[in-house]
């Protein structure tokens, strides 16, 4: 394999990006992981808190069902923020724009970001605008990024899960994915599914209450609901189980998933969270995210069941015991 | 969905163990079980289902996963193929990672080869509609179950009057590996789960010759957890009761005569070769040809290229983990050189192969 080449893979946020992170990226910039493989950074300055972060996105097709590039971008960061626990307050963005672009679907990109940023609660507050020659860049790619505060003293990070905790996502798994991968030209399914893109600082401020019983909170983007937990699993030095019985899945996920041979574990969403939370806990925060719209389908789908390496296994709908994985290589470039 | 949640009954599937467990439990040697195809190796990791059988029931997988018994010469043709100006390769996304002699599809494609990942064999027929000033070189890898759509895809560009569509060949056909595996003395398979979609075409009476002749018990199973154990349950019988039959678990769909049409379909556009199995070597009449009456859609005959000389990675033992003589942790590369994202054999790449179910779900 020739290493000097950038894959595809390389963009998966599977194994490969991690690779690329840790041996080129980290310690070129920093040395010091400052964010550690958390969402965002927190920085600390005159004894005040701050989270900050930064994402890009390069989704195709760029408008999608249930939303766009512009507010996929702005839910993106806001979630980043919320999931280290802070609130997001100011976000910044970035266009890289291709000639021959149409001005109106710039606007109508340009109005589902301030929507979205309404929404959260966030404001808009610097940006910049390239325009590069046809061909250079597909019709338009955005970045953004976020600064936030924390209203708390609450830790909330990757290696803060702990034996005996209980493992929670607010919703169903994979719409994101399975609704931009069905608009692609040349599959054009009809799945009726819609991206799940949503701001998730609403929904922590609920889950915040609870207080310390909140060890980890972390959304599974690329590389899916798998790939986040094995992070996890490592950073705490655990195994996570889960319960295939217990996941929710809308129907025609499950079964975009099984046409296409993809594994849903492994599909992108940008509107849920993974909650690891104490045992005692559990219960009333499974209601109080179920009483929020975000949360309606909350499930509690595993648990912490030793320390360990940093696995996840899933005991399986038929009683079986297997391994899950990070996602390797490439599974669907461009997803967000 | 009620007919797939019927298949992957909790309680049926404990009951299926709980009576391999008692059928076994004064056995004191232990039986293996090979299942032959890709889609039973992934779905038997995937279910858990080496986790809910008794250790003397030990399931060791086959040559079945198509992108695994391909061998490295082919690989290295493609990628000859995608280094000629006015070249789209069209394939199946599970080639794109599969490491030829030194390099691969992936890189090719990030050095500027153009090359697509398509879902459907007519979707390369479209490609090569659309770009006329193209050659369309479509992957042809797979069995009995993929070889008709890909005969189709070729009667369609025919019909279609297309001149730009190739197709490079390397379609395997079961039974024959099967015979080879049952008649190399340094394995010993106890039974057969018999591969389930390809049975739908050839038929169950393809494998009588292995129970009659070889005294290998036989069943085509079907893919779901339910199938599986009760296809096990039915070799554990024949086994301790001393039989050899082929019988059918799998008979919603699969019948002793197999599917006739597709059978046509297949011997209108392909004709039977000889084949070389990766970790097998050579095995006569177990492979399809596109045949002379479609001749000038065949990318090996119609596109002459230089292909680089065949290197074999030295250490993999894909070979070996092909004919169940292996498994994959026993191999010194397994998730050390070889990954799945940096695979050194072709087992480590499909989705279907061996190391990579074992080292997707093992852990």
């Amino acid at each position: 394999m020739d290493k000097d080449l950038i894959l595809l893979g390389h963009g998966s946020g599977g194994k490969l990006s991690h690779q690329l992170l840790d041996e080129l990226i980290i310690p070129t910039l920093s040395g010091i992981p400052v964010s550690g493989q958390n969402d965002a950074a927190v920085v600390e300055h005159d004894g005040r808190r701050l989270a900050f972060t930064t994402d890009s996105y390069v989704v195709d097709p760029i408008f999608f069902p249930g939303g766009n590039i512009g507010d996929l971008a702005v839910n993106g960061t806001v979630n980043d923020l919320a999931m280290v626990g802070a609130t997001p307050l100011f976000i910044s963005v970035g266009l890289i724009v291709e000639e021959g672009f149409s001005k109106r679907e710039l606007a109508a990109i340009l109005a589902s970001m301030r929507g979205a940023a309404d929404l959260a609660g966030v404001r808009i507050v610097t940006g910049d605008t390239k325009v590069v020659p046809r061909g250079k860049v597909d019709r338009v790619y955005v970045n953004t990024s976020g600064i936030g505060i924390f209203e708390h003293t609450l830790r909330i990070d990757g290696c803060g899960a702990r034996v005996g905790d209980k493992v929670i996502i607010n919703g169903t798994i994979g719409d994101h994915g399975v609704a931009v991968l069905a608009a692609r030209e040349g599959l054009e399914l009809e799945t009726g599914i819609k991206s799940d893109s949503a701001p998730l600082n609403g929904l922590v401020a609920e889950i915040l209450k609870e207080g310390d019983a909140v060890h980890v909170l972390r959304d599974p983007t690329r590389g899916g609901v798998a790939t986040t937990l094995k992070e996890i699993a490592v950073q705490s030095g655990v195994t996570v189980r889960l319960n295939e019985a217990m996941l929710p899945y809308k129907g025609a996920v499950k079964g975009v998933c099984a046409l296409l041979g993809l594994d849903p574990l492994h599909v992108a969403n940008e509107g849920k969270l993974l909650a690891i939370v104490s045992p005692a806990a559990a219960d009333t925060m499974l209601a109080r995210m179920r009483n929020h719209p975000l949360g309606a389908d909350a499930a509690i789908i595993g648990e912490v069941t030793e320390a360990s390496d940093g696995r996840v296994q899933i005991e399986t709908e038929v009683g079986g015991l297997r391994g899950v994985d990070m996602l390797a290589g490439e599974q669907l470039p461009r997803i967000c | 969905m009620n007919y797939i949640n019927e298949f992957r009954n909790r309680d049926m599937v404990k009951g299926f163990a709980e009576r391999i467990r008692r059928l076994t439990e004064d056995r004191s040697e232990p039986v293996t079980f090979m299942e032959v195809c890709g889609t039973h190796t992934m779905a038997i990791c995937q279910f858990g289902i080496r986790s809910l059988l008794p250790p003397r029931v030990r399931l060791i997988s086959g040559p079945g996963c198509p992108v695994c018994v391909t061998p490295n010469g082919y690989l290295d043709r493609a990628v000859a193929c995608s280094r000629l100006p006015d070249v789209i390769i069209a394939t199946f996304g599970d080639m794109m990672r599969v490491p030829g002699s030194s390099t691969s599809l992936m890189e090719e494609r990030a050095r500027g080869a153009d090359i697509r990942i398509v879902y459907s064999p007519l979707d390369a027929v479209g490609l090569a509609a659309k770009n006329p000033g193209k050659r369309v070189i479509f992957l042809g890898v797979g069995f009995e179950t993929t070889a008709p759509t890909i005969a189709g895809s070729i009667l369609a560009a025919a019909a279609q009057g297309l001149d730009n569509y190739f197709v490079l060949a390397a379609h395997k056909t079961m039974p024959k590996p099967m015979e080879v595996l049952a008649a190399d003395p340094e394995l010993r398979i106890d039974g057969f789960i018999c591969p389930a979609h390809v049975s739908a075409i050839i038929g169950a009476e393809a494998y009588r010759f292995l129970a009659d002749e070889y005294r290998i018990p036989c069943v085509v199973t079907g893919f779901e957890p339910v199938d599986i154990m009760q296809g096990v349950e039915m070799l554990t019988r024949q086994v301790l009761e001393g039989k050899s039959l082929v019988e059918i678990q799998y008979s919603r769909v699969v019948k002793w005569e197999g599917n006739k049409k597709a059978r046509e379909i297949l011997s209108q556009v392909f004709t039977s070769c000889d084949a070389d199995w990766r970790g097998i070597g050579t095995i006569p009449g177990s492979g399809l040809e596109i045949g002379a009456a479609y001749a000038s859609f065949d990318a090996a005959r119609a596109i002459p290229v230089e292909v680089e000389e065949l290197r074999e990675h030295a250490g993999c033992l894909c070979g070996e983990i092909l004919k169940g003589k292996v498994a994959p942790g026993d191999c010194p590369l397994f998730g050390t050189t070889c990954t799945p994202e940096a695979p050194v054999g072709a087992c480590m790449v499909s989705s279907e192969g061996t190391c990579a179910a074992a080292y997707k779900y093992g852990r």
